[in-house]
């Protein structure tokens, strides 16, 4: 699985990405973390809202940090 | 199935049971707040509201607690609002739209969407990678952090509904006609080139309609928590400066030096203000403070707007995407106009 997380580096950028990391590590799904920063590439995505997150090259997630057992939810319902 | 159906009702009943619960308190507390420090201070501890110390503490307590409770309810409210909003449903709604209408449209979008400064770069660039034309997506820039909820809120508790209205219509109207001159002198030449380049995949994520009211209700409390955490300091600075000249300054300290026949305060305020760097909520008690001594209200609004408008960090990012004359236009634009309406109010109100 491949997870991005969009966003130019403010502070709910970094709570999601830590959230996901957290609910990686709970449900033991093994996926690959990338931080996207550059506005060009968040742009092409769709995404007009920071922070959100990406998996599988799916916007799930925009504008809002989502709670950990949110984003475990998100992870394991494929 | 009935056990389903009744637990779901049983969490509905939380939920909205909740919501009024805390609704009651907030209004007991709001309530309460004058006569509670009144009795605290001064009955209980002896001070004196006729001497400086006295009201400014009285200020400070009284102060902290009334804003604090309008930024938990405001904030919240406005949360689980905007939470029905979002920026990719604005974009839909500004896309096709032609100048002058669409100048209008944007700043009032720029009010109800829910927009942090840091989404201001992939914002401008979905925008107009999208086709959004420039000076319509500078409408929608100038509105979203000029016409601030907090502010509204805050300058409807402090100063009544005139100034707040005042003060919207005056974000609008900046907003509006300041994306219409920068429309008007096609810049788009001054836009960094990779805005244009940036291909949009597949469809704009619109994620705001999966929303049970849970998550709304969950959003607003998150946002109050994490609002409250990032502008709690400017807040006590905020006041404890505000308290400070509520108590030692002497009233019409200002009227002299800054008050409405004087031609250079606005400017004045307008140059210390744009490089401040601080939020509605930080300024107002300051706001509130110097009026109080003389200070006329079209400076004092001028100096809130440039504050919360026009901040160092912004210009930073805008710069990514904004080569520096378009840069130097727009923070030019605003500031004129922030100056037009300081001048205008001191004027007529």
């Amino acid at each position: 699985m491949e997870i991005k997380v969009l966003g130019p580096g403010c502070v709910n950028c970094t709570t999601l990405e830590k959230r996901t990391n957290d609910a990686l590590a709970v449900t033991g799904v093994a996926a690959t973390v990338e931080k996207v920063t550059d506005f060009a590439e968040i742009a092409s995505y769709g995404v007009m809202s920071t922070p959100a997150l990406v998996i599988d090259d799916q916007v799930v997630v925009s504008g809002r940090v989502p709670k950990s057992d949110e984003i475990q939810a998100l992870l394991t319902r494929s | 199935m009935t056990t389903d159906l009744q637990a779901v009702r049983r969490e509905q009943w939380r939920l909205w049971g909740g919501l009024a619960a805390a609704a009651t308190a907030w209004a007991l507390l709001y309530s309460f707040n004058r006569p509670f420090w009144d009795w605290l201070l001064f009955d209980s501890l002896g001070l004196d509201p006729e001497t400086h110390l006295g009201s400014a503490i009285e200020f400070f307590f009284y102060d902290t607690t009334k804003i604090a409770l309008l930024l938990v309810g405001i904030i919240f409210a406005v949360t689980v609002l905007r939470s029905f909003m979002s920026v990719e449903r604005t974009r839909a709604l500004l896309g096709g739209r032609r100048e002058g209408v669409g100048n209008v449209a944007a700043a009032g979008l720029g009010v109800v969407t829910p927009f942090c400064s840091c989404s201001a770069v992939p914002g401008f660039i979905g925008f107009v990678a999208a086709g959004v034309p420039l000076g319509i997506t500078m409408s929608f820039l100038i509105a979203s952090p000029m016409v601030n909820e907090v502010a509204i809120v805050l300058l409807y508790g402090l100063f009544g509904w005139k100034v707040a209205a005042t003060y919207v219509a005056a974000g609008l109207v900046l907003a509006i006609v300041a994306g219409w001159v920068i429309g008007r002198l096609r810049l788009e030449r001054h836009v960094e080139p990779f805005v244009f380049e940036t291909t949009l995949r597949g469809q704009p994520v619109d994620l705001s309609t999966e929303l049970s009211w849970e998550d709304r209700f969950a959003m607003g409390r998150e946002e109050v928590a994490s609002i409250l955490r990032k502008i709690w300091p400017y807040l006590v600075v905020g006041i404890g400066i505000g308290a400070a000249i509520h108590g030692w300054v002497p009233e019409d300290f200002f009227v002299d030096v800054a008050g409405p026949d004087n031609p250079l305060a606005v400017p004045v305020a307008v140059g210390v203000g744009v490089p401040l760097y601080s939020n509605a909520a930080g300024v107002l008690p300051l706001v509130e403070a110097l009026h109080a001594k003389g200070l006329a209200m079209g400076t004092v609004l001028a100096f809130m707007m440039s504050v919360v408008a026009l901040s160092v960090p912004e210009i930073v990012l805008l710069r990514r995407v904004l080569k520096p004359k378009l840069l130097a236009v727009f923070v030019g634009v605003v500031a004129a106009g922030i100056l037009a309406v300081g001048v205008l109010f001191n004027l007529i109100l």
